[in-house]
């Protein structure tokens, strides 16, 4: 029994301490963006990465997301006869949960596990002690341009998630399955309230701080060799996407 | 002037270094010999502040550098170049944009100057042609030529050389040597080179210290450290299997 209390204590400490690294972590990066503005050309280049190529991703994911939840509502709405609320049903569900959500996930997969990959290369191959060594602050070229980014592009992406998915729920709904167009815009327009639109571009915020965040974290302290970063780029890519339906949970019972 | 006094450390419970003492002096070549897996580049990061000791002092002009704060360290950092053992360049970026990378964050000279600068830089370490290559299309002895560039081209007061020669041919490797003590005459930078090159690193050196098993054996002038009686640093002059450095 004391082993086990003190494995579980060691355990508890570890985990601790890992938090306590990883909160400094992002405060300091934070702390960059504001006390030393990052580079134009550094966060460009970042705003490029992680949206401007997630862009083909976002669509796609976001028309079939909207495709299926207007044949699914369609399905349950109908047993009630309510298929007028449709395009509310979409609309609510895109912007409140699916939106923020799917498009963090996939950000995750396509841009997280790139930035961890890249900063893990970098520390295992000496680059980021070169960059300590010339008294340039690392946190300025590799962590802050991409935390900054992120918290810019995922809200953006996650408007673009909703309106194309809002679209695929249309073309199913209203062209292939016939529900009056206008009762799908009408609904919509009547249903959504700011407050949804609001708690949207919260958790899409919050989301890009947690993708940065960990995958930052994550690339900076990778271990050794080929193999340390690649199991910090899957620990990355598991440790956002679990955060960001755990925190998804704690802000939707917030902001309902 | 760097100072390491009583340093010791250790890696989940391996000891590296354990209470070394060594003093380099100002402005002159000090090198640093022993086996391989001896912590030499541990003692060198030590030095510019990329590890800390677990226990102990590194002092660099005066201040103790084992603990202080990431903007105090980058002060005394701007005195500092270092060459990395893996040249350490930037694989992202062109050979031309490594080297020209320092002096375009740390100085306001216009990018003609800086042109100019750069390509002067890659001459004198015999690279000429090379300036778009990235990286991974050089080989290891190029791409060690790239980092002494870039590390010699800010001019700083104290230069580390982390093998700056290791695994090139005969003729660049006394072509380097000869462009650190070259550079070392014109500019009088003080200079930490660790090296396995014997019995070359003589030539260039004004003191040379030999570690083994996390101590600094014995220190002095290379003439003084090839007449020494020490068994250890007689069994590493003359690479001689048999003597108390176990190779296995």
């Amino acid at each position: 029994m004391p082993v086990i209390a003190q494995k579980l204590g060691a355990l508890t400490l570890s985990l601790l301490r890992e938090m306590g690294r990883m909160l400094n972590f992002i405060l300091y990066a934070l702390y960059m963006i504001v006390r030393s503005p990052c580079k134009p050309f550094h966060t460009l280049k970042q705003l490029h990465f992680i949206g401007a190529k997630s862009f083909f991703v976002i669509f796609l994911t976001a028309s079939f997301t909207g495709m299926v939840l207007g044949l699914q509502g369609y399905y349950t709405l109908a047993k009630f006869g309510s298929e007028g609320l449709l395009g509310s049903a979409v609309a609510l569900s895109l912007i409140r949960e699916l939106g923020p959500v799917l498009s963090a996930l996939m950000v995750t997969g396509r841009a997280g596990s790139a930035i961890t990959a890249e900063i893990g290369i970098m520390r295992i191959s000496e680059q980021i002690d070169a960059l300590q060594t010339m008294a340039l602050e690392p946190f300025k070229y590799l962590v802050s341009p991409k935390v900054l980014a992120s918290l810019l592009v995922l809200p953006l992406l996650c408007a673009i998630f909703d309106v194309v998915g809002i679209y695929g729920g249309y073309l199913v709904g209203v062209k292939l399955l016939g529900v009056n167009p206008g009762a799908y815009y009408n609904e919509m327009v009547k249903s959504v309230e700011w407050k949804d639109i609001f708690s949207g571009i919260v958790k899409s915020l919050s989301f890009g701080l947690i993708i940065s965040w960990v995958c930052c974290y994550k690339g900076y302290h990778a271990g050794h060799g080929a193999e340390g970063v690649s199991r910090a780029t899957t620990a990355a890519v598991v440790m956002s996407s679990v955060l960001i339906l755990i925190w998804d949970y704690f802000l939707t019972s917030v902001l309902l | 002037m760097i100072k390491l006094e009583n340093v010791t450390k250790s890696f989940d419970g391996q000891v590296v270094l354990d209470r070394l003492n060594l003093h380099v002096p100002h402005g002159k070549i000090t090198a640093v010999i022993g086996p391989s897996g001896e912590g030499k580049s541990v003692l060198l990061k030590h030095m510019i502040g990329l590890l800390r000791p677990s226990s102990g002092q590194v002092i660099v002009d005066g201040e103790d550098i084992s603990r202080m704060g990431r903007s105090q360290l980058n002060r005394v950092r701007e005195k500092f170049g270092m060459l990395f053992q893996g040249a350490a360049l930037f694989d992202s970026m062109t050979v031309f944009e490594n080297v020209a990378f320092p002096m375009e964050e740390k100085t306001r000279l216009s990018r003609a100057e800086i042109g100019k600068r750069v390509h002067e830089a890659l001459e004198q370490v015999g690279l000429k042609g090379v300036d778009r290559k990235y990286p991974d299309e050089l080989s290891g002895g190029m791409k060690k030529r790239v980092g002494l560039a870039r590390a010699l081209l800010l001019n700083p007061r104290i230069i580390l050389f982390d093998e700056p020669t290791t695994g090139l041919d005969p003729i660049i490797c006394r072509a380097i040597h000869q462009l650190i003590k070259d550079s070392h005459a014109r500019f009088g930078f003080t200079a930490v080179v660790i090296s396995h090159e014997i019995p070359e690193i003589f030539d260039i050196s004004d003191r040379v210290a030999m570690l083994h098993r996390g101590k600094i054996l014995e220190v002095g002038t290379p003439e003084e450290i090839q007449r020494s009686e020490h068994p250890a640093v007689r069994q590493f002059i003359t690479g001689s299997i048999e003597g108390p450095i176990q190779f296995v």
